[in-house]
């Protein structure tokens, strides 16, 4: 018998290999586990999970195990490119350039901007993870026009939770699974933190707790869920408002945590006529307004049945009731007009809505109070609260909740989410054990103190921003418009459209600037955005734009410069495209100043560290912006003398510091000249090589007392303000009502003295910037004929590819190699489409052709399908038939990023009037059949793209791949 | 006699498919490998792959399961691939109870992946040759690696800690108390193949709540005068009789 090939000791091809073993972090997607890497003989090996990781403690998903067909994939762009004079955009028409001559053009073109109109450059960029480099190069450039793709995917999860409970879901907060005893999860949300969140759920679900889904879809976590509730898209709120109503009407709200801990018996001023009417009374106006709740509110005290200062010792506020100030004014406390609100919100009215039947949604308020109230934690925790109490344990209400795009994704969405924090408020679970918990940098104040400018006049030739691109408004007087009330940005964030867009409206961009409304650009440069494709709604109508040219032959978006690692769709429509690393390519820094990777035990960041060479020319985009920065002599990156201050990216990672001597840079870990800082300290020249021997990770883990009840905990706030984090140590109170936004509804109502709308949008800001949450339909709902377009349209991303950059990897197209509409199979039935068969999708705003699966794991109301499987033919290195372009189908065709114009012609995004989250899952469609003897192909079509010059295609086989890592092409 | 084995526990398993393509990404560079892919970036993209998970619904709507479902080679303790081998290549290791092919004896001949009757053979259409689960027989045994990574790469990677590895002969280890303890069960018993890898079912926990609950004494609508009293003027029992 002949030694078995699997006899481990034989290991005979091993034996000449250079093995070595490198940490860097995974970038296959959002979550950013600790990866080790394998090499042999300088190729990719094996790429596994760290062990030592706090973030991952050594697991990887599909797409990390899959890193090795990215970083050698035949899509790789590899040399700077520039557009064939003469040739089309979308062609693919390219020639190959130095990267001098890349930064040449890039130099002129933008210093003759900055020189005349900074806002005529717009840096829009994908989920990049990078905020604080591009954001501080957007800023110091002078441009307003800058954000990253927040816009599309949650900012509504963003800006709903952190205008409530001051911290929100994903890097800055999540579900405590380790104590909860029941587990909500609402929509789509498996995207965000993955691997962290399978974990917990895992072991959540063998500690015996019990999960409940609330999804239109049964997949992904859903599958593993206790209960699957399926609702109807887009009626989450009614569904929150109805779990609150019922909550109440039971008692079973946490009134000790709701008295001491949120502005729910705070009184508010109920005078119609009055200029403050609906705002809270205060009995003193504080002498430093800083960016914080002063505790200048009043009580409606029970004892003496009077009103007293808020948390006047010994008093017991009514959290019900009307009442009259001495000086006659009318008050109710604010939680009085939550239980008003609600009233109409029974579980009868939402079961219509939801689709959920009343009796489940009343069961459901019962199992959330009931195991709140009654299942308890104390954990032996000594902490000592804001107002000096201190107390023996901490104590936790077991109901977690979690939730991302699928709330989010809705143009009702940030009132949702409201009604969700304010749900999460009343069961007493938000920073407790078992509840919700914050990460590090949150809690932050309501509103965060960053602000966008306020005025055009911020942005000056030559001169950075004055203010930072994107911030947190807390009243119309933060909003960033021209003196007319126009909006200043190309995107029009941050004006009275929208007025909270705290992530910007990238879903605009494009649109906007092909418009000129509010104004023309010149540059539109794009790291990592795929808005030809899958990063817009309208896709086609967005690629023609892109190609679309004035009355003098002169494209309506003049330059358009694309950075990214592959071909990507959008690649072909770029004038000038810089090829990116991959993540096994470059140092990165994963920072505090952005979205880090916190625990709930405190601050955490980490880096990448190169693992292999680059490949061909690719330089890491953040070279490219540290280079340019200081070819364009911006301050920040430029010494007096006009030399470059940086070498790049990873010298500016451990030199930069925020403002000189400010010892805050964008790495927390081992600062100071010893190392021995953390947080705030001087930069450390030896801080690269600490992560390097640290598994690329620095964790801070805050001491037990002041890892819970954050927003009011003495302990922690005084730690978090010595450290930098915070500026104040004032208790981050819970807004069940919400003030901010009442500002804005009196400015609209014409009741104050400051900024106010335009008048053709008094009424829409006044109806949502309602002070407490309220259902009404999607706006894409309202403008539909429902009768035509019954069903709604939604996607998710697929087990194997949750929250991927993009989905072309060798190994990851076998296991979806195209998508199907998932339809219930009665209602596929009724339209007289059979499984496996050729269908037509269609919305007002446009159609696709499309395979359909019948399926009983969707409510019968929604279709769904897997987002951003379909390619356009050609693209991503695939061959032109590829399953991706000719079965595969991209959603994004129907859906619209404006709605239908108004009479009088105004164009409206197609996003949340508060918050300008684009609302691209609320498409309404119907479905049928094809006609006999249509082509069998998705539609629509494109033609299709070939290679661009010095593309890896060398590394793409014809026929067959046989990757054996050291052994290039084992075949 | 040591039999190693995966128990997969179906209660927990996302379907992420991190075991399928941590497991190609193992074996493709390594004693087994490599696992072509036919038409890589072309229309039609197969390839070998030794663990694959399907996904699949059970029931009508609105009372759905989806389930997803990963299988890779049983490693049968009565394997029919192993006598039905004309070469010899295909074997049960008597030491651990792994069934492997010895890829220098195998002629591609397919006999072994017809008599699986759980399709969980996979010829490698490139080499011609059968390939198939090792349980990573080349790392659990590698002494060069610290203790807690001899385990299968899938074991490794998986997120929801949902596939368990160990000795199924020994009552004692993990994979025996968790066959024993939450209802393990064995696939397609009825053919005698003795599979060792054994899947753990769904278990649903639920919350039963009782109305007494509801209300305790100290509901906070107490103190807001709320808790529901009937009116002075509602009738009582003193309108209606005088005993």
């Amino acid at each position: 018998m002949s030694k078995p090939k699997h006899d481990p000791l034989s290991k005979q091809f091993d034996e000449n290999s250079q093995i070595e073993v490198k940490n860097t972090t995974c970038y296959m997607c959002a979550c950013r586990c600790g990866i080790r890497v394998t090499l042999r003989d300088g190729e990719v090996r094996y790429i596994q999970g760290n062990p030592d990781h706090p973030l991952n403690k050594g697991v990887i998903c599909a797409k990390g195990s899959s890193g090795i067909m990215k970083q050698y994939s035949p899509a790789r762009l590899t040399r700077p490119l520039l557009r064939k004079p003469g040739s089309d955009r979308g062609a693919n028409d390219f020639e190959e350039i130095s990267w001098d001559k890349a930064f040449e053009i890039m130099t002129d073109r933008m210093s003759h901007l900055r020189g005349t109109d900074p806002k005529k450059l717009a840096l829009f960029t994908g989920r990049d993870q990078m905020q604080a480099l591009t954001g501080l190069f957007a800023k110091q450039y002078g441009t307003p026009n800058y954000a990253a793709h927040g816009g599309f995917c949650s900012v509504n999860m963003a800006a709903g939770m952190i205008y409530t409970i001051g911290g929100s879901f994903w890097e800055f907060g999540g579900p405590d699974l380790e104590r909860a005893k029941l587990f909500v999860m609402i929509g789509t949300a498996e995207d965000h933190h993955s691997n962290p969140l399978k974990m917990e759920i895992s072991k959540f679900k063998r500690q015996g707790g019990k999960f409940i889904s609330i999804n239109p879809v049964r997949t992904g976590y859903s599958a593993i869920a206790d209960e699957w509730i399926p609702i109807k898209p887009g009626t989450d709120g009614a569904l929150f408002l109805a779990l609150t109503n019922e909550i109440i009407r039971q008692g079973l709200f946490d009134r000790e945590f709701l008295r001491q801990y949120s502005n729910a018996p705070e009184l508010v001023n109920m005078d119609e006529s009055s200029s403050e009417h609906g705002m809270f009374v205060r009995f003193e106006i504080p002498h430093d307004e800083g960016c914080f709740d002063p505790q200048n509110k009043l009580w409606w005290d029970r004892e003496q049945n009077k009103a007293v200062p808020n948390y006047t010792k010994g008093a017991d506020p009514y959290f019900l009731g009307e009442y009259q100030l001495e000086d006659g004014t009318p008050v109710k406390p604010s939680f009085q007009l939550l239980v008003d609100r609600v009233k109409k919100y029974t579980a009868e009215w939402a079961s219509g809505i939801t689709g959920i039947p009343a009796e489940t949604i009343v069961r459901l308020a019962h199992e959330m109070g009931i195991t709140a109230r009654d299942e308890k934690i104390e954990l032996p925790i000594p902490w000592t609260d804001c107002w000096g109490v201190e107390h023996e344990v901490v104590t936790g209400n077991p109901v977690a909740f979690h939730a991302m795009r699928g709330l989010a994704a809705h143009s009702n969405g940030f009132h949702a989410i409201r009604a969700m924090s304010i749900l999460m408020s009343l069961l007493g679970t938000i920073d407790r054990p078992g509840g919700f918990r914050h990460k590090a940098p949150f809690p932050r104040p309501i509103p965060p103190c960053a602000k966008p400018p306020n005025d055009s006049r911020a942005v000056q030739p030559n001169t950075p921003l004055d203010g930072m691109p994107l911030g947190w408004p807390a009243d119309p007087d933060d909003l960033f418009v021209n003196d007319d009330g126009s909006p200043v940005r190309i995107d029009k964030a941050f004006s009275w459209e929208f007025p909270l867009s705290v992530h910007g409206m990238m879903q605009n961009a494009v649109t906007n600037a092909w418009r000129g409304d509010p104004y023309k650009i010149d540059t539109l440069m794009l790291f990592m955005a795929n808005v030809a494709w899958n990063s817009s709604m309208n896709t086609s109508g967005v690629r023609e734009m892109l190609n679309d040219r004035d009355e003098n032959g002169e494209y309506k978006i003049p330059f358009i410069i694309v950075a990214d690692a592959f071909q990507s769709e959008t690649v072909a429509f770029a004038d000038l495209v810089l090829p990116d690393t991959t993540y096994l390519e470059r140092h990165d820094a994963m920072s505090l100043l952005d979205r880090p990777i916190s625990e709930y035990s405190g601050p955490a960041d980490s880096v990448r560290i190169p693992v292999v060479p680059p490949t061909g020319d690719c330089r890491p985009f953040q070279d490219v912006i540290v280079e340019l920065g200081s070819r364009l002599n911006l301050p920040a990156f430029t010494n007096a003398d006009g030399s470059a201050k940086f070498q790049n990216y990873k010298d500016f990672v451990v030199k930069y510091e925020t403002s000189p001597g400010s010892g805050i840079g964008f790495l927390a870990g081992w600062r100071g000249p010893d190392g021995d800082e953390y947080i705030k300290g001087e930069p450390n020249p030896n801080q690269w090589q600490m992560y390097e021997k640290n598994n690329c990770v620095f964790h801070y883990e805050l001491p037990k007392s002041y890892q819970y009840m954050r927003n009011w905990n003495q302990g922690y706030l005084e730690w978090a303000k010595r450290h930098a984090l915070l500026r104040y140590t004032d208790p981050i109170n819970i807004h069940i009502y919400s003030e901010v936004l009442q500002q804005f509804r009196l400015a609209a109502q014409g009741k104050t003295d400051g900024r106010q709308p335009p008048d053709h949008l008094r009424k829409r800001v006044e109806k949502h910037f309602d002070p407490l949450p309220f259902y009404e339909k999607p706006l894409e709902a309202l403008q539909s004929d429902l009768e035509k377009y019954p069903l709604n349209a939604i996607t998710q991303r697929p087990m194997a590819m949750y929250h991927s950059w993009d989905s072309q990897n060798a190994w990851l197209r076998q296991i979806h190699t195209y998508n199907f509409l998932n339809v219930n199979t009665k209602t596929a039935k009724e339209a007289g489409i059979e499984d496996g068969a050729w269908m037509w999708v269609e919305s007002m705003h446009g159609k696709v052709r499309c395979l359909c699966r019948h399926s009983e794991a969707v409510e019968p109301g929604t279709v769904w399908t897997w987002n951003a499987i379909g390619k356009a033919s050609g693209a991503w290195a695939l061959d032109g038939d590829a399953n991706e372009a000719k079965q595969g189908f991209l959603l994004n065709h129907l859906i619209s990023e404006e709605l239908p114009p108004s009479a009088d012609g105004d164009h409206l995004s197609n996003s949340d009037p508060v918050t300008g989250q684009a609302g691209w899952f609320d498409v309404q469609v119907r479905i049928y059949p094809v006609a006999e003897g249509e082509e069998q192909v998705s539609s629509p079509q494109f033609d299709t793209i070939g290679p661009v010059p010095g593309q890896m295609i060398e590394r793409k086989p014809s026929r067959w791949l046989t990757y054996f890592a050291g052994r290039r092409g084992a075949s | 006699m040591k039999q190693l084995a995966l128990v997969i526990d179906l209660n927990v398993c996302v379907g992420c498919h991190a075991c399928v393509t941590s497991c190609k990404e193992w074996n493709t560079s390594g004693t087994a490998g490599y696992m072509a892919d036919m038409n890589p970036y072309a229309k039609d993209p197969t390839g070998t792959f030794f663990n694959r998970v399907q996904t699949f619904e059970v029931g009508q709507f609105p009372a759905t399961e989806t389930v997803h479902f990963p299988k890779s080679c049983l490693h049968c303790e009565d394997p029919p691939c192993v006598p039905v081998c004309p070469t010899g290549a295909s074997y049960k290791r008597e030491s651990d109870g792994i069934v492997l092919v010895d890829s220098e004896k195998c002629i591609g001949c397919n006999y072994c992946s017809w008599a699986c009757p759980y399709g969980a053979r996979e010829l490698d259409e490139h080499q011609k040759i059968m390939k198939k689960c090792t349980l990573c027989v080349d790392r659990i045994y590698d002494e060069s690696l610290p203790e807690n990574e001899r385990k299968p790469a899938c074991v490794m990677a998986c997120p929801a800690e949902a596939r368990i590895f160990g000795d199924i002969s020994d009552p004692d280890s993990e994979v025996s108390s968790a066959i024993r303890e939450s209802g393990g069960y064995q696939l397609m018993p009825e053919w005698g193949t003795k599979p060792a890898n054994h899947y753990l079912p769904r278990r649903k926990a639920s919350i039963t709540i009782h109305e007494d609950e509801l209300v305790r004494s100290d509901n906070p609508l107490k103190k807001e005068h709320q808790l529901p009293m009937p009116d002075d003027d509602d009738p009582t029992f003193d309108e209606i009789t005088s005993w």
